[in-house]
């Protein structure tokens, strides 16, 4: 055979062979990412420090001294405080945020009347769930149903007053009631409104743009608590006299107002990146301004700055908690509420209360942010530039 | 030709409305009317109301007798002063908390972004679980965990913590020694400004010569030995005119030296802390941003690792740095307002406590508002300035 004259050419593969010792394993991986350096050995020892003198604490406070249940303040105190901890103890007195979880959760709504908030969580969850999903269908309908159906079935669920439901006030709301019904729907309104003012802003027509760049502008300039102030105080002002407004409407007007010059910035970021063809090729077709917008250039843009969007979503959910200034009870409000309470003030409670609250806060911004992470690597085309 | 003509003599068929210039002036002329509509019924509705409430508007209320007290005062205050002097009481305060927070944040926030990027795999999981925490919680829970879950629990002031070089910490804040100046410690001033002046002449001459020669001088160090040597040589000349104040712990209380108050330590380590997450993201943007050849151009240059990183990368790395480092600056001016929930008297606090006195509820929030403007504009119009200057000279 003619191939077999060249016998230098093998016919089978060599089989790889392992890794040289001083490439692979667990000390390899030590030497190049630990001790590559004098310098890093350094770091590496002041790392390891750092963490033995802290994370032992954190673990001990938390989980190994905490106190998990109990009917009063007396699990959480020392004897010298009154209780019956022995002195010098230090733990986390998770029996607080046991026995003031229901007004974590709901604030002082009425406890016969708690299956409400309960039912819109559960509608929120399964109208979410699916949305977040990619693969489940019918994104149209459950959209319309998240934004506009939720709403308005939590408006008389939560309120009341109808369908033989017993009123209850806003005032009596709180906890993570008041946290997440107000940023759900601060975003709700905010990403139109910022979308419709970017769009403002970059219109052609003068006075248009000018008023909305005096809007964002000014929202952008001041702290939000200048703006719940104005819309606790100025607010009852500028109506008519004897209208009165709900405090819990006041103050969601004021998050979702500032919410949306925040969000125009970063709509106006997207369309600014859109190729000026993509606009004279939407005109060139015929398609009217609000067509070019919704078919061409809307749908690039935001996609652009998904990630600017899902940060101004956690920022506002994380604003939220300033409405406790103006004395209404969301989650950090109602927390920092109870340490006023005799039954339970020790020198842990304000600390568990806080870490539980912070956790909470946590696991809502985590999520959001990690989710717009997997769906800006889901929607990349490949586009970027 | 003929076509042509035709185009030019004949007048647009279609109708006016369709007429985008026509319809644009239209569209604005129905806003400004809504405009015109909406402000005159807020304003009227507020003439009515006000007058209801026998509020009389306008600023002349600011010299007014206050008569409340502010616990932290930079300047000269007491309840006699007038309300305008308790808001600019407040808005120093405000401005001494953000000072003082962003230099903080920006310090720990560089050294988390650039442990963030480190090679060593525990400094970076380190720093990436610092921002992952403090970047996902409102930074009114840090405030509060500060004020109530950290500093209300200290010891009270006759169990006082001992810190090094005199210093304690108990409930009531941080008491540390406070400088006394004698007489002659403004030969120190003068040692420091002379020592300033002349590190940046000799800066200069030595850029100029590097430039003309090539040749280096060693300019830190020398500008570090006239920063600190002059002002040395002049507190001995004359005669070592600074004492110490030290706090003396008696029964009840610490007495002398200078106090920092929980409220402030609170707010400020809050604000300092929950900023630098951010600052730190920005910081590694700005590393990750300069392209790997201008590190790889720069060691064949035959620059060291550290000449590198300070002559090529962080220059560039600062371009990108900048524009977000204002708008975080900004927002920790903004979040300092946060001082009002737990009782540092900042100018959110005392224009509050003013407009709750007075009922001068437009104009309170009028001059806050023009205020946090005013302060907005002179960071972004600072740091615009900085950023030109910083910015690539392209041809």
């Amino acid at each position: 055979m003619q191939e077999h004259d060249m016998s230098w050419v093998r016919t089978e593969m060599v089989l790889a062979q392992p890794a040289p010792a001083g490439v692979a394993g667990l000390g390899a991986w030590v030497r190049r990412n630990l001790i590559a350096s004098v310098g890093d050995t350094i770091m590496t020892i002041i790392g390891i420090a750092l963490v033995a003198m802290t994370l032992p604490q954190i673990i001990n406070w938390a989980f190994i001294d905490a106190v998990w249940t109990g009917p009063d303040r007396t699990v959480c105190a020392t004897v010298t405080q009154g209780g019956i901890q022995p002195d010098g103890w230090s733990g986390a007195c998770w029996a607080f945020v046991n026995a003031k979880f229901g007004q974590f959760m709901f604030g002082t709504y009425p406890i016969e009347e708690r299956w409400r908030p309960i039912l819109v969580g559960i509608l929120l969850v399964v109208l979410m769930v699916p949305m977040l999903m990619p693969s489940v269908p019918r994104k149209g309908l459950n959209a319309l149903l998240l934004i506009v159906g939720l709403p308005v079935v939590s408006f008389f669920l939560l309120v009341g007053g109808a369908f033989g439901l017993q009123h209850v006030e806003t005032a009596r709301w709180g906890g993570l009631l008041v946290t997440l019904s107000l940023s759900f729907v601060a975003i709700v309104v905010s990403l139109p409104l910022g979308i419709v003012l970017a769009l403002g802003r970059r219109s052609k027509m003068p006075v248009v743009k000018m008023l909305c760049v005096i809007f964002i502008e000014a929202v952008r300039g001041i702290p939000l608590i200048t703006v719940l102030f104005m819309a606790s105080v100025m607010l009852p002002l500028f109506l008519p006299p004897g209208v009165t407004f709900d405090k819990y409407l006041r103050a969601l007007i004021g998050v979702s107002l500032f919410a949306a010059a925040y969000m125009a910035e970063v709509v106006r970021g997207g369309l600014q990146a859109i190729p000026k063809g993509q606009y004279e090729g939407a005109d060139s077709l015929g398609l009217g301004y609000w067509q070019k917008m919704y078919f061409i250039v809307m749908p690039q843009a935001l996609k652009l700055v998904i990630p600017g969007i899902v940060n101004t979503f956690i920022g506002m959910f994380k604003d939220t908690s300033l409405v406790t200034i103006i004395s209404m009870f969301d989650l950090l409000g109602i927390v920092k509420q109870n340490f006023s309470d005799a039954n339970w003030a020790t020198a842990q409670t304000a600390k568990s209360g806080l870490i539980f609250a912070a956790f909470v806060f946590w696991l809502f911004c985590f999520g959001m942010s990690r989710y717009s992470m997997y769906t800006e690597r889901r929607l990349d085309t490949g586009h970027k530039r | 030709m003929a076509s042509q003509e035709v185009l030019r003599e004949e007048p647009s068929r279609a109708s006016l409305i369709n007429n985008p210039t026509v319809r644009g002036i239209l569209y604005q002329c129905l806003v400004v009317a809504l405009l015109v509509a909406g402000v005159w019924w807020i304003v009227h509705n507020t003439i009515v109301n006000l007058t209801n409430l026998h509020i009389a508007s306008g600023f002349t209320f600011l010299r007014g007798r206050a008569g409340f007290d502010i616990s932290d005062t930079a300047i000269a205050y007491t309840s006699d002063s007038t309300y305008g002097r308790a808001i600019i009481v407040g808005l120093i305060n405000t401005l001494i908390v953000a000072f003082a927070g962003i230099i903080t944040a920006t310090i720990i926030g560089f050294i988390v972004g650039i442990g963030r990027l480190s090679k060593n795999w525990l400094i970076q999981k380190i720093c990436t679980v610092y921002v992952e925490v403090f970047r996902n919680i409102p930074p009114l829970l840090v405030i509060f965990f500060w004020y109530s879950g950290v500093l209300a629990v200290l010891p009270a002031p006759r169990d006082s913590v001992h810190l090094p070089f005199g210093s304690f910490l108990n409930q009531r804040g941080f008491y540390f020694p406070r400088a006394v100046w004698g007489d002659g410690s403004w030969l120190i001033l003068v040692g420091l400004l002379v020592g300033i002046a002349m590190a940046w002449f000799v800066a200069r001459k030595a850029h100029l010569r590097q430039m003309a020669t090539g040749q280096q001088f060693p300019v830190f160090w020398t500008s570090l030995a006239l920063i600190v040597g002059l002002p040395l040589l002049a507190y001995v000349l004359s005669g070592f005119p600074l004492t110490f104040d030290l706090p003396k712990q008696s029964t009840f209380n610490l007495t002398g030296g200078f106090v920092v108050k929980p409220e402030f330590l609170s707010l400020y380590l809050a604000l300092s802390f929950y900023t630098a997450a951010f600052i730190a993201e920005i910081v590694r943007a700005g590393i990750r941003g300069v392209a790997r050849g201008q590190s790889e151009a720069s060691a064949a240059l035959g620059l060291r690792s550290g000449q590198a990183l300070r002559l090529v990368v962080v220059p560039q790395a600062m371009r990108i740095v900048i524009p977000p480092l204002a708008s975080q600056y900004l927002n920790l001016t903004k979040n300092s307002s946060l001082a009002i929930a737990i009782g540092y008297p900042d100018l959110t606090a005392t224009t509050g406590t003013v407009l709750n006195q007075t009922g001068q509820a437009v104009e309170c929030v009028v001059i806050m508002m023009v205020i946090y403007l005013a302060i907005s504009v002179l960071t972004s119009l600072l740091m615009n300035w900085f950023n030109a200057k910083m910015a690539l000279v392209e041809r």
